[in-house]
């Protein structure tokens, strides 16, 4: 008897299952495309790029306000925390029950665009938008794998660089701000004594280690994928990369141990603070100004190079950071998003909200102007002439969580007084390749 | 806090039988209005039946689709029409369990490093639990309030504790390392907690503050019940305390330990909080809980087909364990009773 | 405690030294924590963002009147009240009913049922995650009823976590009270749920209230499914203290304040009702 009890409520789950998963299958498949069902409305998900949610919707609420007074479309914001962002896009992918625009870190571009969430820009929607060649060609280089429609369009962007203290800089009798990493490292050793230091250091933050593996990579003439799009952590090349870098905490000691831990930019903080004398970091005027440190007390200078020969380095000193703005496929109102992007990515507004963001514009007329600051003079130069973006593989994000894990688990051993040498990084790298499924 | 003087009471409520105005006052019969034959056969299944369709829709049939992931190519080409996915086989298991391959050693390696935390953690829980509820068997001055302290941790929201704990086990920062290094002097220079090889302790004094609350409340009442003439009687026998502590007072606890293991094993194995909020989404490879480890094949890789397979790999390994735990546990139960 | 000073000879001295050690060493364990949290909501920022300092340079106030405008925890604190307060309303009317089902009448199925809930405890949450969320999209595309980023969803799932514990303690909890008891109320002209209601319910009040605190506290805890099935407007406590770690800043004294305000109701509730939770966790484990 008890045996058919069960069989009943094993039925009864098998059925409901498979109602449920062919509803699942079914429902996305059919209202897939992207409709004009809802003309009036939008809903838009944007990233924090302010210094809180709460800033952002300060930042942005007068603006879409403006598109409202335009179009007569009324746009529903929600800014999402980093935190929860990638997991939010993959639930509303994977359900069809999204935003009808969305930010997305560039580097995701590939990832969605492989996962077909977003919806391609090819020549009819680019021109609704008002063309491609609005854009600066960097941006467009980190919207999706070549030789396919972008899976968005560039929204803000952003480059590494050297912020170092003048005062600081003075102080040890240094001149000018470093163009090599020798000579980074030998001005470093010049501000590193009685606690303070010559870099900080987001040693905890695997996306950072990872930004910074990948353009120490560039300049050894390695990259961390091959042109079929295999991983290739361990070369010699990128193994030398990520050592150079773990080096500055390991063996050049210009980085104090505890930056291994850091990775709620408590790096901008040491800065800012005069506990450190330099800082590679993006668009860090606004965090600076937050934590007192008054524009003519720091300067910026482009990423340094590697000083000697040029066999086979590239000239590359930054990636191609920034934000994508995309059009979610199950929009039902394609029109109206369609809209909505050429609105955020017109002049006016590019210029507004980059400078509210201190970010550069992608938009190649919005950066026209002169530049508002040094940091937008320097980033504007490192854009169009030595930045490049990361790798436009689906496989990007497993990139950055292993590669960027594997140093930070190295800068934890070497600030824990660990041997980290060429043998370490080699294996650390290798591993991390290993876990790339298939 | 000022909540003291309640818990004085704590245990005489604990009999519960007390009918407290429970006597039905005389009503003239009424009819129910339920028919008869439901009322018969049909009305346990009736009162059943919200918390069997809500066990269902919440966790049956999205444990039974989860399982149907398992067996699925499920990545970023599918996630978003993922009834179109191929079917993997058991690809998603061999490669879980290739302990030769990187996937099966990193899997291998997590699930490692959980059953040491667990055994760790829930050990440490129960030894903190059962000595604090021991000790405090006999009434002393500032009972109530050091039991109303001690209970606080395990009331604590998970997020709130945990942050906590991340601010005192910084480096730079903690208090910790305040306390160890600079105060003390023992160790040469400060310690990383949050990253390296020592997180892994951090998650164990983490975890510990939060669940040995639990087993301390749990202990204190099936303290409760042990009657105080066998105590007495022990006592006249002559037996010290040690002896009366392993004689009459943890066989009498047998029962309780039996289920407050288990439950605390469970929970802590699952774990997903702790981790999650000390480190966030990669724990260090010291402390790689097997949750996180999960979250991270899935989540982070849209690998939900591997994620998939493992996590039912985790739901057999826990079944079995338990399963196996109540047989063992059980018989010795039964024995003693007869 | 009744039975209070039961040893009719005073614990010998080295049990008392041993009992003074031990509890002074789990005292300065438990409490030192809650004294950083409380200590460090009341100190200025660059007290908690440099070097550890026992006091605070100076005490302030103002990250208590902070915490409401770096976020929006009021509306992360609503939405807890009400997720968490429905999801335990619900939870505790359902269990009730199962566990009288479970305990009062012998039916076909009913180990299957105790089985096959109590299995659930093991499910890794990370297995149906995502599976749930397509339920609550399909239910939702079928229905018009939206569970995704509503707080319905939530409750749902809140109280559905909850039940098989809830139902297992309250079982318990009913096995020790005497049939007598709901039987004479029947022959009283009482139906089974008149019994239940006017005998069992008031009998089990204690296992009652210890479900509720159980829930409740759960509910109120809960990280991973609030961070997938919440938005802005439904965003809830465990996901909106995360705001307090800002792009610029991360203010551990705004923290620290917000995790008090948010830890109070349900440690004070939890404190008061402690001996509750004690009498229903009891009943059923040592039946």
């Amino acid at each position: 008897m008890r045996r058919t009890r069960m069989a009943a409520v094993a039925a009864l789950t098998t059925a409901l299952t498979a109602a449920l998963a062919t509803g699942c299958g079914g429902g996305t498949a059919l209202g897939g495309g992207a409709n004009n069902d809802s003309p009036k409305e939008l809903t838009y998900w944007a990233t924090n790029q302010g210094s809180s949610l709460e800033a952002d919707k300060k930042v942005l609420g007068p603006e879409l306000k403006k598109f409202e007074q335009q179009t007569g479309i009324k746009v529903h914001l929600e800014v999402i925390p980093w935190a929860t962002v990638l997991d939010r896009i993959l639930a509303a992918a994977s359900s069809g029950q999204g935003p009808d625009v969305l930010n997305l870190g560039n580097t995701w571009s590939s990832s969605l665009q492989k996962s077909n969430a977003l919806l391609p820009f090819d020549a009819k929607n680019f021109k609704k938008i008002g063309g491609k060649d609005r854009f600066a060609p960097a941006p467009m280089a980190a919207t999706g794998a070549a030789g396919k429609d972008p899976a968005a369009v560039p929204l803000y962007s952003l480059t590494y660089a050297l912020y170092y203290n003048k005062q600081m800089f003075k102080e040890a009798g240094i001149s000018r701000p470093p163009t090599t990493w020798d000579e980074l490292v030998a001005d470093g050793k010049k501000l590193t004594k009685d606690g303070t230091y010559g870099l900080a250091m987001e040693g905890g933050n695997p996306v950072e280690n990872a930004h910074h593996a990948f353009v120490f990579g560039k300049q050894h003439g390695a990259d961390f994928f091959d042109a079929s799009g295999k991983p290739t952590f361990d070369k010699p090349a990128n193994v030398a990369a990520v050592k150079q870098y773990i080096d500055f905490l390991a063996n050049d000691k210009i980085a104090a141990p505890g930056n291994a831990e850091y990775a709620q930019n408590q790096s901008v903080r040491d800065f800012a603070t005069g506990k450190a004398g330099m800082l590679l970091w993006q668009a860090a005027r606004t965090s600076l100004q937050a934590h007192g440190m008054k524009t003519d007390e720091y300067g910026v200078a482009p990423v340094p190079f590697q000083s000697g020969g040029t066999d086979g380095r590239r000239n590359v000193d930054s990636m191609v950071a920034g934000i994508n703005l995309g059009v979610f496929q199950n929009t039902d109102n394609v029109d109206g998003a369609l809209k909505f992007v050429k609105f955020m990515t017109s002049t006016e507004e590019q210029r507004i909200l980059t400078t509210k963001y201190g970010s550069i514009s992608p938009v190649l007329e919005a950066q026209r102007s002169k530049p508002r600051d040094k940091d937008e003079a320097v980033q504007r130069e490192v854009l169009a002439k030595s930045a490049a973006p990361l790798p436009q593989v689906p496989d990007e994000s497993q990139f950055e969580t292993l590669v960027g894990g594997a140093m930070k688990e190295l800068l934890a051993d070497a600030a824990a007084g660990k041997k980290t040498g060429t043998a370490e990084v080699q294996a650390a790298l290798t591993k991390a390749q290993q876990q790339m499924q298939k | 806090m000022t909540t003291t003087a309640p818990h004085e009471a704590a245990g005489t409520a604990a009999a519960g039988t007390s009918p407290s105005g429970a006597s039905p006052p005389n009503r003239p019969p009424r009819r129910s209005f339920l028919p008869d034959r439901i009322r018969r056969g049909g009305l346990p299944y009736l009162l059943l039946l919200p918390a069997l369709a809500l066990e269902l829709l919440i966790h049956i049939v999205p444990m039974v689709i989860g399982i149907a992931m398992s067996f699925k190519q499920l990545t970023h080409e599918y996630i978003r029409n993922w009834g179109s996915a191929p079917w993997a086989g058991l690809d998603n298991f061999r490669i879980a369990v290739d302990f030769d391959a990187p996937v099966g050693r990193a899997l291998l390696h997590s699930f490692a490093v959980t059953c040491g935390f667990t055994v760790l953690a829930v050990g440490l829980a129960w030894l903190f639990g059962v000595t604090a509820a021991i000790l405090m068997q006999d009434r002393f001055r500032g009972r109530g309030l050091l039991r109303a302290l001690f209970l606080t941790p395990y009331a604590l929201p998970v997020y709130t504790a945990v942050i906590t704990w991340s601010f005192l086990l910084q480096r730079d920062n903690g208090l910790v390392n305040h306390v160890l290094h600079d105060q003390l002097g023992i160790t040469d220079s400060p310690t990383f907690w949050l990253v390296g090889d020592n997180s892994f302790w951090a998650l164990v004094v983490t975890s510990v503050w939060r669940t040995w609350p639990f087993a301390f409340l749990m202990l204190t009442a099936a303290l409760q019940n042990i009657p105080r003439e066998s105590y007495e009687a022990a006592q006249l026998d002559g037996a010290g305390i040690r002896q009366q502590i392993r004689h009459i007072t943890l066989p009498a606890l047998r029962p309780v330990n039996q289920v407050l293991i288990l439950v605390l094993f469970l929970w802590t194995f699952n774990d997903f909080n702790v981790p999650y909020v000390l480190f966030g989404k990669a724990a260090p490879e010291a402390a790689d809980l097997i949750s996180i480890h999960i979250y991270q094949a899935s989540f982070e890789t849209w690998n939900f087909g591997s994620g998939s397979a493992m996590s039912v790999l985790l739901l057999l390994f826990l079944l079995v364990v338990t399963a196996a735990y109540l047989l063992v546990t059980g018989r010795g139960r039964r024995g003693e009773h007869g | 405690m009744a039975e209070a000073g039961k040893s009719p000879t005073a614990p010998p001295r080295s049990f008392v030294w041993t009992r003074r050690v031990l509890l002074t060493l789990l005292t300065l364990f438990t409490a030192t924590p809650l004294y950083v949290m409380l200590s460090s909501s009341l100190k200025p920022l660059q007290d908690v963002t440099g070097a550890f300092r026992w006091f605070p340079s100076t005490v302030t106030f103002q990250p208590y009147l902070d915490i409401w405008k770096t976020v929006p925890l009021g509306r992360y604190f609503v939405n807890s009240l009400i997720v968490a307060g429905a999801a335990t309303a619900c939870s505790v009317v359902i269990a009730v009913f199962a566990a009288y089902a479970v305990s009062r009448y012998r039916f076909r199925g009913k180990r299957l049922f105790t089985v096959t809930v109590l299995s659930t405890q093991m499910f890794p949450g990370i297995l149906f995650l995502l599976p749930l969320f397509l339920i609550f999209v399909n239910i939702g595309n079928a229905t018009g009823v939206a569970l995704y980023g509503s707080r319905g969803g939530l409750i749902l799932t809140y109280m559905t976590f909850t039940l098989p514990l809830s139902i297992w303690m309250l079982v318990g909890y009913f096995d020790s009270i005497p049939r007598d008891l709901d039987e004479a109320a029947q022959v009283d002209g009482c139906g089974p749920l008149g019994a239940l209601v006017r005998v069992v319910v008031p009998a089990a009040v204690p296992g009652i209230v210890a479900v509720a605190i159980y829930s409740f506290m759960t509910a109120w805890g809960e990280v991973l499914f609030a961070s997938v099935m919440t938005n802005d407007v439904t965003r809830t406590l465990a996901i909106g203290l995360q705001g307090y770690a800002t792009q610029t800043e991360v203010y551990w004294n705004q923290i620290m304040a917000a995790s008090l305000v948010v830890s109070v109701p349900v440690v004070a509730g939890f404190l008061l009702l402690q001996r509750y939770l004690v009498a229903g966790l009891t009943a059923g484990a040592v039946k």
